[in-house]
């Protein structure tokens, strides 16, 4: 027969282990297209979730890698291929296209200023105001390299890294909601 | 507007769209002391579930709502 007191030590250990495999009240999201769209719904996800006193992280990979470029940054000593996906890609979150009814780009612009005219904040704003309510943020290490894409060509944003899957899985493991947009 | 609540801070969020008025209210909600009330007007229709599905979330109590027109305007108490 155990004693009180290693019944309560077993009971301890047992909740420890069940405390560390609860995930946190965080949100984890891909952001995997760079569409306008669906890259605005992903931001306003992730700034609403920290509202609702979530903790958020976002994976920036393949096609949404482009979003996070600065457009005043120019940076030389890129293969053919980094050349071609530098110029082929969006130069940051303003050159990124609405997925349906971009219509050459003038479905794009006209949404853009219904946005205003409606006051639905700009894909800018977001990450400005994501930035600001610590919404952290990781970008593809992979995408970058087979994109050609270099570090000095990303936007300033706090706390930003750089990462592969195995981080992302650990993030996701931690978190109570994951989304692949 | 009863006397009993004490409202010691107000938020104006008339116009702006999802998610701005959450993301405010979450930012005011934290600048005022437990047990005191924050006033909130919205114009943004989506608020009247919103409000009180963060209020749930974040554990803080919609104490009312008035609905003037196309204006909201909420009283929230911060319990936590």
């Amino acid at each position: 027969m155990p004693t009180i007191e290693e019944q309560v030590a077993e009971l301890k250990a047992q909740f420890e282990e069940m405390k560390n495999k609860t995930p946190s009240n965080k949100l984890a999201i891909i952001a995997f297209s760079g569409d306008l769209d669906k890259v605005l719904a992903a931001f306003i996800i992730a700034t609403g979730s920290v509202a609702m006193g979530m903790e958020v992280v976002m994976f920036f990979t393949f096609w949404g890698t482009p979003v996070l470029r600065d457009k005043n940054r120019n940076v030389g000593g890129k293969d053919t291929m980094g050349k071609m996906f530098g110029t082929m890609l969006p130069k940051g979150s303003e050159k990124v296209k609405l997925s349906k009814m971009n219509m050459g780009g003038m479905g794009t612009t006209m949404m853009k200023s219904l946005m205003k005219k409606k006051n639905v904040a700009s894909l800018e704003e977001m990450i400005v105001l994501a930035e600001e309510l610590g919404v952290k943020i990781y970008i593809c290490e992979m995408s970058m390299d087979l994109m050609g894409f270099k570090r000095e060509e990303m936007i300033d944003y706090k706390g930003l890294e750089y990462a592969g899957v195995a981080t992302f899985l650990a993030e996701a493991n931690d978190s109570r909601v994951q989304l692949f947009i | 507007m009863s006397e009993d609540i004490n409202i010691v801070k107000t938020l104006d969020l008339k116009g702006l769209a999802c998610p701005m008025p959450v993301v405010k209210v979450s930012k005011g909600i934290k600048e005022i002391e437990v047990g005191q009330v924050l006033k909130a007007v919205t114009t943004d229709p989506g608020s009247l579930t919103d409000f009180p599905a963060w209020a749930k979330t974040s554990g803080n109590e919609v104490l009312k709502f008035e609905q003037d027109g196309k204006e909201i305007t909420f009283y929230i108490q911060r319990k936590s």
